[in-house]
């Protein structure tokens, strides 16, 4: 059937089965937003900033699991989407993202809103298109929703010029790729998990070590059956909270800079590191010389690029984790005798009952940690929790009671600010029957914050619980350990007015200033199904703990909070 | 760890941005570039890239690990077991003595290829060892300009 390049991007989106775009049009993209408008099979939610475009479709994408899909135009239009193709990239979140470009006669001209897209975001994508005929436009599409989504996912760019958008051509949507140079290895090497399942078995200290993989191989369900036959305990990182579940026995907690006293000592005395899906990052190990010092480790990953990057491995296996998990649970099944490893969880569990993740509340000021508990009493398992980046969003890490996957949405590879609230757009749109709250700070909100608009247009009631303290607070409290308390540019003390400010844009705002204000407010936001601004005074000076100062060892953690 | 010498082959898909991926996954990564080549394979839409780099173990395999991840990349092999040739010009003047940089060419498989009114062009091709030392020997003859072709490799 002839068409229009424009009309193929439909087709395309259509044929993809995608029911949610997100976006913002321009003049190189506009022949693409003339079909959108003539057409009836998706939705086009239209954000106010092309930053939260693509970051309310990695928001999509996480809370649903499908590729979230974005459109914004050439030149500036692009160069706003930059920081969501990162922010997705280092999360390895399936996404395709269409933006416009000047036309081909004009590439290479300075034209007017030009500029080199593809150079640009090389090394933020997974991988990237400048369409030069509009004869491979088929072929782009379908490769790039199948990249985006297959082996490591990430972030795909079709960049497409204005004269190929508006060109007549023969359109048939290819029915599968072929792509000679990109066969990602599922099934893991059999070998290799026979030698893992043997190193468990002979192991007396195992600690799963669980990240970011589990969640986007959808492998809850398998991790938690291996756990539970083997009783090995588990560690989560950032990005993997929910797998276990909050109230499991056998999750020690959140390992790394601010992780739990129990989990960071679990994996510096661990015989057997058996990571699945994580990628042993800085936050993540600290000072590399002494993590999981005594242990052998089995690397499961989908990338091979990530086995063996920072830390030697013993029993490296490229595969998906269903597959290889699904295998090491034959092998050990029959054999594995839990009771091994008791000794091993008793260790563990003293060492959380010596220093358990707590915090002192006070009846005088609301202390974040409660805040956060707080919401965990109220929604638990019902709700999606965003956030954006710093303090509030390791209180939420340490002390929300994840219990799902994709429960809990936020820029841990990148640590971008402004993520959180475009993100729960997405994640409402997603999920419209469950409460999508993103809990931030008074630094973070303010930089996406145009997105009240795109929430109150399409009634999307999405909470941000603002923890404030009138600081930037993690780089504050950076300051207050390492710099001698001189607050650079940290304070934030002169703040607009939350409450005014999320009613100008048609939200409901609440201020407030005891437990039982915020009670109130939550009650009301939950019932008001409006998008809602809850600012909460919070201590100022509260820190988040424990902490590993950067590059230092993971068992040597900052632990005493002071009474203040 | 040790740093050591190594040669990459990659073959990719010979099509836009190959070399500003691979190239720019070394930037980016701040891995180093000593010899980079490229062409075509015949009859195919492949290209075949050799690097020459320098990095310790964990480096160079995240190198061809990085490589391989890169989605037009075919294949990428690192071996310590690779046919190398390098290809230099060699322009003089005139006045030098062309017998003798003719013998000196001829032991480094080249010869003299151009001869202009002011210069003559000689080339050398060998192990890129070899062509070190056949720069040093050119010194005598008073070379005006030396252009390198960077490494080609061949697994044996």
């Amino acid at each position: 059937m002839k068409m229009s390049g424009a009309q193929m991007i439909i087709e395309a989106i259509i044929a993809e089965g995608v029911t949610k775009v997100f976006g913002y049009p321009g003049g190189a993209i506009m022949n693409v937003y003339d079909e959108i408008y003539k057409q009836n099979d998706f939705e086009h939610i239209l954000t106010r900033h092309e930053q939260a475009a693509v970051h309310a479709a990695d928001g999509y994408a996480r809370a649903s699991g499908d590729v979230g899909v974005a459109m914004v135009t050439s030149g500036p239009g692009f160069t706003n989407a930059v920081t969501g193709l990162a922010t997705a990239y280092t999360d390895s979140v399936p996404l395709v993202v269409i933006s416009g470009q000047v036309p081909l006669s004009l590439i290479g001209t300075d034209g007017f809103q030009e500029v080199d897209a593809v150079g640009i975001s090389r090394a933020c994508t997974k991988h990237n298109y400048l369409v030069h005929d509009i004869a491979e436009l088929p072929r782009i599409l379908k490769e790039a929703f199948y990249i985006a989504r297959s082996g490591r996912p990430g972030p795909v760019l079709v960049d497409v010029p204005k004269d190929i958008t508006g060109e007549i051509a023969e359109f048939v949507y290819p029915s599968d790729v072929h792509l000679p140079t990109y066969k990602p290895n599922y099934k893991g090497n059999d070998r290799q998990i026979k030698k893992a399942a043997e190193a468990i078995l002979k192991a007396k200290k195992p600690l799963l070590y669980l990240g970011g993989g589990v969640v986007l191989s959808n492998a809850t369900d398998v991790v938690r059956r291996l756990a539970e036959i083997s009783q090995m305990p588990a560690v989560e990182t950032l990005m993997a909270r929910g797998v276990m579940g909050a109230d499991n026995p056998l999750l020690m907690g959140m390992l790394g800079m601010h992780g739990n006293y129990a989990s960071n000592m679990a994996m510096s005395e661990t015989d057997l590191v058996i990571s699945l899906g994580a990628r042993f990052d800085d936050r993540v190990t600290g000072k590399l010389s002494e993590f999981a010092k005594y242990a052998d480790v089995i690397h499961v990953d989908i990338d091979p690029a990530n086995i063996a990057k920072l830390v030697d491995v013993d029993y490296p296996i490229v595969g998906d984790i269903n597959i290889v998990v699904e295998k090491l649970i034959g092998h050990l099944e029959e054999r594995i005798k839990p009771e091994r490893y008791q000794v091993w969880r008793d260790i563990l569990k003293r060492y959380d009952e010596l220093h358990p993740l707590t915090y002192h509340d006070s009846d005088e000021v609301i202390k974040p940690q409660w805040v956060i508990e707080r919401i965990g009493e109220k929604v638990g398992a019902d709700a999606v929790i965003t956030s954006d980046v710093g303090q509030h969003q390791m209180w939420a890490a340490q002390f929300y009671p994840f219990d799902r996957p994709r429960q809990w949405i936020n820029s841990g590879g990148l640590g971008t600010m402004g993520y959180g609230f475009p993100a729960a757009i997405g994640a409402q749109v997603a999920c419209p029957d469950k409460h999508v709250i993103n809990i931030t700070g008074d630094g973070s909100i303010l930089m996406n914050v145009q997105e009240l608009v795109t929430a109150s247009e399409n009634k999307l009631p999405v909470i941000n619980v603002i923890l404030n303290n009138h600081f930037l607070g993690m780089v504050r409290q950076w300051q207050t350990f390492f710099y001698d308390k001189r607050y650079a540019e940290t304070d934030l003390s002169y703040q607009p007015n939350w409450k005014l400010l999320a009613e100008a844009c048609g939200g409901a705002g609440y201020d407030v200033t005891t437990k039982a204000e915020f009670d109130a407010a939550l009650d009301a936001a939950l019932e008001g199904g409006k998008v809602t601004f809850i600012n909460v005074a919070v201590d100022r000076l509260e820190n988040v703990l424990p902490m590993v100062p950067a590059g230092g060892a993971l068992y040597n953690m900052l632990l005493e909070h002071k009474e203040s | 760890m040790e740093t050591v010498r190594r040669v990459i082959s990659v073959v990719v898909l010979n099509e836009a941005q190959v070399l500003a991926r691979v190239s720019g996954l070394f930037a980016g990564r701040g891995y180093n570039i000593e010899t980079l080549t490229v062409a075509p394979i015949p009859e195919t839409d492949l290209s075949h890239m050799t690097i020459v780099t320098r990095g310790n173990q964990r480096v160079i395999e995240q190198i061809t690990k990085q490589l391989h991840k890169l989605i037009p990349t075919l294949k990428v092999i690192e071996h310590s077991e690779m046919v190398e040739k390098e290809m230099v010009l060699v322009k003089f003047p005139i006045e030098e003595k062309l017998s003798d940089i003719q013998a000196l060419c001829a032991a480094y498989n080249g010869g003299i290829v151009n001869v202009g009114e002011n210069m003559v062009i000689a080339m050398a091709a060998d192990e890129p060892v070899r062509i070190k030392h056949f720069i040093t020997a050119t010194k005598r003859y008073n070379p005006i300009e030396i252009v390198r072709s960077g490494v080609v490799a061949m697994e044996r």
